[in-house]
């Protein structure tokens, strides 16, 4: 590539472009056969050679659990990792809404090909068709897997299995436990682990944290991590290594993610030669309890559901917006969903409900408590529903969200409307990987949240619980075992050099961290970093406002790295060292988003950008322009990263644009 | 609101520990517990003293990380995990006191933080059904009548985060055992296992340290889950079987 085609680039001053890549795993025929295809050609293991093989496993959520598992059933010794307490804990356990199967159970209609079908336009033409059809292929295998596992999914009174729909979709294909699928998932696939920990196949750590990837003649050869309790810096060597470490939103600070989710396992991977996907492709969730003052720390996700039956309206005058809404007569109140789409309403997508939102707060038409100079809030009222039902037909249907709601706000939504804003929910991008989620440094796998593939721009919902159990029981135990086949691998000293390396920059890492001794917190900073991205590199991007982003991150990491505190030592539980080590690499990741959100000048998915909408200001895809993927790499210490481009050849569906008005 | 905070030190587990006071002020009706202690910690922070270490994670109630003993009472005076108790079930100038989870079974790591790693073992002695990936039926094959999937799922709710250990006399990890057998014998999937399963799972209970059950009931009360006490009925009754078998 030339310079000339790197400055026609919207942005190409902040990177260079490196040689254009492709996925070459996928073999080729007909699509609904190549799984096959590619289990019979994947060498095999010896049952007896298995054991002598190993595999390093980062995080225990849906994708590492059952993955660990899965390989550990299988015969391989597998090492696995996470910085929670449990491998029950993990994020996973908090998805709530259920898990896409295209089991068509109930005739109607559904089929794998629909499945691929709804996902691909889903996720906005942005996700690899070949991946796609892969996941909805072995839909119904994780069922029939769950099940038999003893996961308590709803039943019918006749005992079978029970389904609805979700998320727009014209199928009832979503299996589910109540509001807590992914818990009952979670704990199905950590119980199948720790069978295996039983049974002496995987050696489970806990409360580690792997802080660096061990790369030795260009192959993943184990982890450096941290003892969370002791502090020992420890090495792990393996012949092969998996990240199924999950998702970076917390970049944002404020999102639904717990508060330990965190890019470091992926980044210091990225840093090491792994092309990082996507980065700024970040799910924004209309339907959160909004923020209430400067000293909250996470957001709470209400289920979407709730739109089916509340009406979202601000007061139609700024000076209204104090008022208590009961007193704010029916046509003084700007219920602006259904005024600007009267086809879907108070439905819209997940996107154009959270810009709207977000619009209407910029005004200063938002309600509820001023955070800064806004109020960040809508309201979601169920006055219409409450005269239209009874009380008891509404609590059946939402109880347990109206009381979640009144134990977090105070306030009871069946007498005051609800309020709602958009907040961060789930990231789209994450490591490039191929078909066999290898990422390009060989040996390095990466699974669910922790890979790009399968989503696109925007993720369905009931979809990322399908994809991380898909990847974790199916796909990457029957892909992996093809680079296994030819270990194991030359053995690793410790004493290596690029082990010793590896190990001597943690290591000095942390002593730099205990040492600045500087006047702010972590959190100030990470605080800071968050309102940066939410304001320029979250709903709504422009060149601008991405170009000034940029500045404030390495403005804030030059000063973090300079004026940090971190107390303590580094032998013993350290929480402020803990966060010190993710937020420095948060902000790293934070710029690289903003790179990515600057260059991709289009309106894809959950990520509008200003400079592209239609005349009527809806989102706007430039297919000729931008159907690819952005596959970054680490341009060195304080470099230009380097733009690969894979090209989304599109054999199976057509590319259309989307239309909600 | 003004608080005065009694909160547990204890630098590592050979430290012997001891309550320390703080006050902290500007909190507010609508922050969480963990948020007011979030804010204490900040405080710590600036004064150059190290904060305290708590464990949480999800902060939205399920992943049953957090765990605090707040004046006497696991998870606080509220029934929910400590992420979901907010500071308007309390006054201005309330003297709160912040302990661990005491039990011999989940020895203290530091100050608030406490290792309850004898659960997981106790799941990986038995708390499983034994079915490798691949190899498992239709799921429509095998029916369950749904009341026995109701009952399976209100005992699967369980997070595990210890809060019966605590709040029993006899620091009995009984609830949780309870919920995890009666999650898996109201399936048909979990009855060829149903047996070894119980007399593994209570075996490995005892040998961890936690005490036997009483019948006192405040494990079932302070559950934030509100596993009902009658699982330990279920456990009780599966493990007398099980040895008369």
């Amino acid at each position: 590539m030339t310079d000339t085609q790197t400055q026609d680039l919207p942005g190409g001053d902040m990177f260079t472009v490196g040689e254009p890549i492709a996925d070459t795993k996928a073999p080729g025929g007909p699509i609904e056969q190549m799984w096959t295809t590619a289990k019979f050609d994947n060498k095999l293991v010896n049952p007896a050679n298995r054991r002598k093989l190993s595999v390093i496993i980062v995080g225990t959520g849906l994708a590492g659990a059952s993955a660990a598992a899965t390989l550990g059933e299988a015969g391989y010794h597998v090492k696995s990792f996470c910085y929670q307490d449990s491998p029950r804990r993990a994020h996973s356990i908090a998805a709530q809404g259920g898990i896409n199967a295209a089991k068509n159970y109930n005739d109607d209609g559904d089929s794998t090909y629909r499945l691929f079908y709804d996902t691909v336009k889903g996720g906005d033409y942005r996700s690899r068709e070949t991946n796609v059809y892969r996941l909805a292929e072995v839909s119904t295998n994780i069922i029939d897997q769950c099940v038999a596992q003893g996961v308590p999914f709803a039943r019918d009174y006749g005992g079978l299995l029970d389904n609805r729909s979700f998320g727009g979709v014209q199928v009832a294909r979503t299996f589910y436990a109540r509001g807590q699928t992914g818990q009952q998932l979670l704990i199905g696939a950590y119980q199948a682990m720790e069978r295996q920990v039983a049974a002496g196949t995987v050696e489970q750590f806990t409360r580690h944290e792997m802080l660096e990837l061990i790369v030795v003649k260009g192959k993943a050869r184990g982890i450096i991590a941290r003892d969370m309790v002791t502090g020992e810096i420890e090495t792990h060597l393996a012949d092969a290594v998996v990240l199924a470490s999950g998702g970076y939103g917390n970049v944002f600070f404020l999102s639904t993610n717990a508060m330990g989710c965190n890019v470091t396992a992926t980044w210091r991977a990225h840093r090491k030669g792994a092309y990082f996907g996507n980065p700024c492709y970040t799910q924004i969730h209309p339907t959160c309890i909004p923020v209430s003052g400067d000293h909250q720390s996470k957001l709470t996700l209400m289920s979407e559901s709730l739109r089916n039956d509340g009406r979202i309206w601000v007061p139609k005058r700024r000076e209204d917006c104090d008022k208590d809404p009961r007193d704010i007569a029916e046509e003084d109140r700007d219920y602006y969903l259904e005024r600007i789409y009267p086809a879907f309403g108070n439905l819209v997508p997940r996107d154009i409900a959270s810009r709207q939102a977000k619009y209407m707060c910029d005004e200063g038409r938002g309600v509820g408590p001023m955070v800064g100079d806004f109020r960040r809030g809508v309201y979601l009222d169920f006055s219409d529903a409450l005269s239209r039902m009874t009380r008891e037909q509404i609590d059946a249907k939402y109880g347990n969200l109206f009381d979640m709601y009144q134990r977090i706000t105070g306030e009871d939504p069946r007498v005051v409307p609800m309020r709602i804003y958009p907040a961060v929910h789930y990231t789209m991008g994450g490591l490039w990987v191929d078909y066999d989620l290898e990422t390009n440094i060989p040996g390095l796998y990466a699974a669910g949240e922790a890979n790009f593939s399968d989503h696109g721009a925007n993720r369905l919902g009931a979809s990322s619980l399908m994809q991380c159990l898909a990847d974790g029981y199916f796909v990457l135990p029957n892909t992996i075992r093809n680079y296994l086949a030819s270990g194991p691998y030359e053995p690793v000293s410790e004493d290596a050099p690029e082990v010793v390396e590896a190990r001597q920059s943690v290591e000095s890492r942390i002593s730099t961290l205990l040492s600045i001794n500087g006047e702010r917190s972590v959190d100030s900073f990470h605080k800071e970093l968050g309102n940066i991205m939410w304001e320029y590199c979250g709903m709504e991007r422009t060149e601008e406002g991405l170009r000034k982003a940029i500045d404030l991150i390495r403005a804030l990491k030059d000063e973090f790295w300079r004026n940090v505190r971190v107390l303590g030592s580094a032998d013993t539980l350290n929480q402020s060292l803990e966060k010190a080590g993710r937020v420095a690499d948060f902000l790293e990741l934070g710029e690289l988003m903003c790179i990515d959100a600057l260059h991709r000048r289009e309106s894809c998915g959950g990520h509008f950008r200003a400079e592209s909408q239609t005349e009527d200001g809806e989102a706007l895809r430039h297919d000729e322009e931008f159907a690819y993927v952005a596959a970054w790499e680490f341009g060195g210490e304080g470099g230009a990263p380097v733009l690969h481009k894979e090209d989304l050849v599109y054999n199976f569906i057509e590319l259309k644009q989307r239309s909600y008005k | 609101m003004n608080l005065t905070l009694k909160i547990w030190r204890q630098e590592g587990p050979n430290d012997s520990g001891r309550l320390v006071t703080y006050k902290v002020s500007d909190i507010t009706d609508d922050m969480s517990f963990l948020e007011m202690l979030d804010v204490l910690n900040e405080q710590l922070t600036a004064q150059g003293e190290e904060p305290v270490a708590f464990d949480s994670d999800c902060r939205e109630g399920i992943c049953g990380m957090c765990g605090l003993m707040i004046s006497g009472q696991a998870h606080g005076p509220e029934v929910t995990t400590t992420c979901q108790l907010h500071m308007r079930s309390f006054k201005d100038g309330d003297t709160i006191t912040v302990e661990p989870w005491r039990a011999e079974a989940f020895p203290v790591v530091r100050d608030l933080v406490v290792d309850r790693s004898a659960f997981d073992r106790i799941i990986q002695s038995g708390g499983f059904i034994s079915v490798n990936t691949g190899a498992a039926p239709e799921a429509n094959n095998l029916p369950v009548a749904k009341p026995k999937a109701d009952r399976a799922f209100d005992a699967a709710t369980c997070i595990g985060c210890g809060a019966c250990v605590a709040a029993c006399p006899n620091a009995s990890g009984m609830l949780f055992l309870g919920a995890k057998i009666t999650h898996l014998s109201e399936l048909p999937q979990g009855q060829s296992q149903r047996d070894a399963r119980v007399v593994s799972m209570v075996n490995q209970h005892d040998h961890e340290g936690f005490g036997g059950c009483t019948n006192i009931g405040e494990c079932s009360a302070a559950c934030p889950k509100e596993i009902p006490l009658d699982v330990i009925s279920t456990l009780n009754s599966d493990f007398r079987k099980a040895k008369q078998a």
